[in-house]
């Protein structure tokens, strides 16, 4: 094989090989070790004695702590409740703008996708003290609320569960879009046609033909919501109550606040596990289906 | 089945049907009827406006004006899914989330009926179309020909009185087409259903229709049997369209009612046609001529008319038949063909001869416009 065609190859492979595997064998291999007061501050996995070979030091300690303490696992329970809400939102929301957007007219669709993405060109947390401008007490909403005299007390939404919501879902928005409007904008309106014509009216066409194909849509969107969401800290930081327990804060108190990098390191392997093992297996069986229905 | 004593009004009345997109009028105020039983089928090329006047006919759009009557009911503003209607899409537009058998059986669950009686008649329909086999197969298994008898069974198993079929032949191979014809055909008649058959292609409407209405720039210029249209067409335009056909311009010279004389300077010569017309004297005319209705011969026909002479330029070898093209005196060129009805023939025209150009009287058919 030509070596242009190997340099294209391996392309790829670098780039994970550098930004993917070795930072994760580095969290690894710390999750494997104890707090120390050295810098870096974690002692060294392998040590020489007076033996030709290393020691390896495996300290376990920091895995056993995360099942021995129930803190870990409802923060990590929490996030799983969290991202599953807000995802599901997500889908509520975007589904029908993603359907109206693949059915307006050709000149108007990439105007209208603009729209959706256009909140990406500023500044994420921008956007999120954005929101606590328009959800605090003497915020917008609750101003003009009251303005309108349809309230007496301003509305508490800030440091709730609801402005954590409404941030989540306003921020991945998109990712749920366009995946959604890239599997809509393929159906063959001639499906439906088919549909009506059987005697299917609208509602159940929409139920029978155009949501089950939209399927895959619906799961690419989900995994782009989904996962970032659960290791989302700035927005429950930001817009959540101070209850609101979530592993992305946890990880973070972890490093910053404990310095216990080990620790730390052993909940984001942890977090890593329980939801990449899922996506795999979700993955093989997946891979399994559409082999079966190629033969 | 026999309509004759039922009453006479047509199955399917189209009155003053006009279809417009903003400016561009697609099919322009059409009217037809068509009766119970019949295989009627809508010929013209594309953008003539035939699949506009089917989809109106299936209610995915309405008219911008006139009305379509289905047994008598005014269809305007029936949805598609409460018409007596069922259509065969060109695309086939099979639910590609389903099984064969699944894709059969929807238009039944969507009426309701109890799982037993749809069973049933999904195993009866895929019967009907030899699919059996392949009952629990997605379409993407299936062979182009076997997805087009999917979308037939779909749309019959309703038991629909009016089929709509968009191209129904178009996606497949000579021998398959010919064989689904006249399977098409066999259904038609064992189920008695009414179809409407659109196509651009004229061998599929000679061979399924009843009768054929020929479409141009959304209207309809002449509806008859496939006999009709093919012998006696009224216009340039459906001689030239159906079949081919060679067209001599000219100018009545002579006007009675058994017969007229026109002088036609592209044939080089005076043509008699063994009918009269309706047109005023030295009106332009012109005869439209089959190639297979020509002779050709070495030495000149004694008849005064209807005779001319030329050279052989081409000649095309089909198998059951020979296409020729003389060039006459006058450089026109006419297209003859001519049955291979020998397998040895020794005495085989070949190129650059000389020959004589004939027809019967009766051959030619008049055109006004």
């Amino acid at each position: 094989m030509n070596p242009g065609r190997w340099v294209v190859r391996a392309v790829p492979w670098v780039w994970l090989l550098l930004f993917f595997l070795i930072p994760f064998v580095i969290v690894l291999k710390i999750s494997f070790a104890e707090t120390a007061l050295t810098q870096p501050p974690y002692t060294p996995l392998l040590e020489w004695g007076q033996s030709v070979y290393p020691t390896i030091k495996l300290h376990t300690a920091n895995y056993l702590r995360l099942a021995g303490d129930s803190l870990y696992l409802d923060a990590f329970l929490n996030s799983l409740k969290v991202a599953a809400v807000s995802t599901l939102l997500c889908l509520l929301v975007a589904y029908p703008m993603a359907y109206g957007i693949a059915r307006a007219e050709r000149s108007w669709r990439n105007v209208l996708l603009l729209l959706v993405m256009l909140p990406f060109w500023t500044s994420f947390l921008l956007r999120v003290y954005a929101w606590i401008g328009l959800l605090r007490n003497n915020g917008l909403i609750n101003n003009t609320l009251l303005a309108l005299g349809i309230i007496r007390e301003p509305i508490v939404m800030m440091q709730t569960d609801f402005a954590m919501y409404v941030g989540i879902v306003y921020s991945y928005l998109p990712f749920m879009i366009l995946p959604l409007y890239a599997n809509l904008e393929k159906h063959d309106v001639s499906l439906l046609e088919a549909a009506a014509d059987l005697g299917c009216r609208p509602l159940r066409a929409f139920l029978q033909v155009t949501l089950p194909l939209s399927v895959p849509g619906i799961i690419a969107g989900s995994m782009l919501v989904f996962i970032p969401a659960v290791g989302e800290f700035v927005i429950p930081r930001l817009l959540g109550g101070v209850d609101s327990l979530m592993i992305g804060r946890v990880l973070w108190d972890e490093y910053f606040l404990n310095r216990d990098w080990p620790v730390a390191s052993a909940v984001a392997i942890s977090l890593l596990i329980f939801l990449v093992v899922p996506i795999m297996v979700f993955e093989h069986f997946q891979a399994r289906a559409r082999a079966a229905e190629a033969q | 089945m026999s309509a004759a004593g039922e009453q006479r009004q047509p199955y399917i009345r189209i009155d003053k049907v006009t279809k417009k997109f903003g400016e561009f009028v697609a099919v322009n105020e059409v009217s037809l009827d068509i009766q119970r039983g019949e295989i009627f089928c809508l010929l013209g090329g594309s953008g003539c406006g035939k699949t506009t006047l089917l989809r109106m006919l299936a209610g995915f759009t309405e008219p911008s004006a006139g009305r379509i009557y289905i047994d008598g009911v005014d269809m305007a503003g029936v949805p598609p899914y409460e018409r007596p209607v069922n259509m065969m899409f060109q695309s086939y537009a099979l639910f590609p989330h389903m099984t064969v058998e699944q894709n059969v059986a929807f238009g039944l669950k969507q009426e309701g009926r109890p799982a037993a009686e749809i069973r049933q008649r999904v195993a009866d329909m895929l019967g009907i179309v030899r699919l059996t086999e392949f009952a629990r197969r997605k379409p993407h298994q299936l062979s182009g020909g076997q997805r087009q008898r999917v979308a037939l069974a779909r749309s019959l198993v309703k038991k629909p009185k009016l089929l709509l079929l968009d191209e129904p032949l178009g996606a497949l191979d000579r021998k398959l087409r010919e064989h689904t014809q006249f399977e098409l055909v066999n259904i038609q008649e064992q189920l008695g259903v009414t179809f409407v058959v659109v196509t651009h292609d004229q061998e599929e409407a000679m061979t399924l229709a009843t009768r054929i209405g020929v479409m141009n720039q959304g209207r309809i210029v002449q509806v008859g049997t496939p006999h009709e249209i093919y012998e006696f067409p009224q216009s340039r335009f459906v001689a030239d369209f159906i079949g081919n056909v060679n067209l001599f311009g000219g100018r009545l010279i002579e006007d009675e009612p058994d017969h007229v004389l026109i002088d036609s300077p592209e044939l080089g010569g005076q043509i008699y046609v063994g009918h009269g017309i309706s047109a005023a004297p030295h009106a332009e005319v012109w005869v439209a001529v089959r190639p297979e209705k020509i002779q050709l011969s070495r030495a000149r026909p004694p008849a005064p008319h209807n005779c001319v002479a030329g050279t052989v330029k081409e000649i095309a070898y089909m198998g059951d038949m020979s296409v020729l093209l003389l060039r006459l005196d006058n450089g026109r060129t006419v297209r003859v063909t001519q049955p291979n009805t020998w397998r040895h023939a020794d005495d085989q025209l070949t190129w650059d001869e000389r020959v004589w150009l004939s027809w019967h009287e009766s051959s030619g058919v008049v055109v006004t416009q």
